[in-house]
């Protein structure tokens, strides 16, 4: 089962948490949103093979929002490859009702996560411990 | 889900539209923190509606509430249309009661402003979703426009059947670069403009005009 975590369980350690699309695909939306903000209000790094859907993500945001508190949570930083040109032609899956979110995603603490660098190919990303 | 669901909701949509057209359209202006949003709604309004929709500032998240200017009428090259104005907060995943002590601002200050940001971002997100009939997306054209929240939330508009027009703000700074906006987004139409200087406004009204009505 593509699915990993590694840790030291010290705690000076940084936790990843890597979920495979066969883990999140029988969730719904709440479920998903709530996996990912448990695990970044721990503290961990959480990455999602196949990403969240434009919906998901709207909601991803609001629910961070109502959650954000002073001093204790200051919300998510998260990054996905940029979506590629060929994205749009993809009018066939738009007439299937087909949602192309296969993209890899990395979402973790605001206060300890921040992008190095990203292109279309590379998200480089330095992860401080609490 | 697919085919027929498409179908069902395409024809939803036109229906809804055929019997609104005497309504104004809700287009909300979105963007992420000091794009210009609010100086560019206050323009639009002052210019064709005398008044202004609400104070601008160079401190992030000076609008924490979705604001509503009615009954904007824009008329150009022969089309006209009837907006309603939503000026957005500006979307972002985190929110730091710090950031606004930089700003000279005593802590409680701070948090409180903090916290109604992300009250303003949250329901930002949910006009979104329920009460836009189009989108404003601006962008400061001094900055890389690549950021996860542009990408998201363009991608959340395209997700949602939005008409959505690309404002490449701040055309008066040095580092402008326009160009850099409309390759990162190809698929949808750039404006370019400054806000704060009136530059380009011609352009930006006949767009909203032609795209819109």
């Amino acid at each position: 089962m593509p699915e990993a975590t590694a840790s030291d369980n010290g705690s000076d350690g940084v936790q990843i948490d890597l979920f495979s699309g066969n883990r999140m695909a029988n969730l719904t939306s709440m479920e998903k949103i709530r996996l990912i903000l448990d695990g970044v209000r721990d503290g961990n790094i959480v990455i999602l093979e196949e990403g969240l859907s434009p919906d998901e993500e709207s909601k991803l945001i609001e629910v961070t929002m109502a959650e954000i508190s002073p001093d204790e949570f200051n919300g998510i930083e998260i990054e996905t490859y940029p979506r590629s040109q060929t994205a749009d032609q993809s009018f066939l899956d738009r007439l299937m009702g087909r949602q192309s979110t296969q993209k890899l995603t990395v979402i973790g603490p605001a206060n300890q996560i921040q992008t190095l660098h990203k292109d279309e190919n590379l998200i480089s990303a330095l992860v401080s411990r609490k | 889900m697919g085919l027929l669901t498409d179908l069902r909701d395409s024809i939803s949509r036109v229906v809804d539209r055929l019997f609104s057209e005497s309504e104004p359209k809700r287009i909300g202006i979105y963007g992420p923190p000091n794009a210009g949003k609010t100086t560019l709604a206050n323009r639009i309004a002052r210019d064709w509606t005398g008044d202004a929709i609400g104070p601008e500032s160079h401190i992030p998240h000076e609008t924490r509430r979705a604001r509503r200017k009615e009954n904007v009428e824009i008329e150009r090259n022969g089309k006209k249309v009837t907006i309603d104005i939503v000026d957005t907060p500006g979307v972002t995943t985190k929110v730091d009661y710090k950031e606004f002590l930089e700003h000279d601002m005593e802590k409680d200050d701070a948090v409180r402003r903090s916290r109604e940001a992300t009250e303003g971002v949250a329901e930002a997100m949910h006009w979104l979703r329920e009460d836009v009939d189009g989108v404003i997306y601006v962008l400061d054209s001094t900055k890389d426009p690549i950021s996860q929240v542009n990408t998201m939330l363009i991608g959340i508009i395209e997700s949602q059947d939005l008409p959505v027009l690309i404002f490449a703000n701040k055309i008066d700074l040095e580092d402008s670069n326009v160009e850099r906006i409309a390759n990162a987004y190809p698929q949808h139409e750039t404006v370019e403009l400054s806000a704060l200087e009136g530059e380009n406004m011609d352009e930006v009204y006949a767009k909203i005009a032609e795209y819109f009505a």
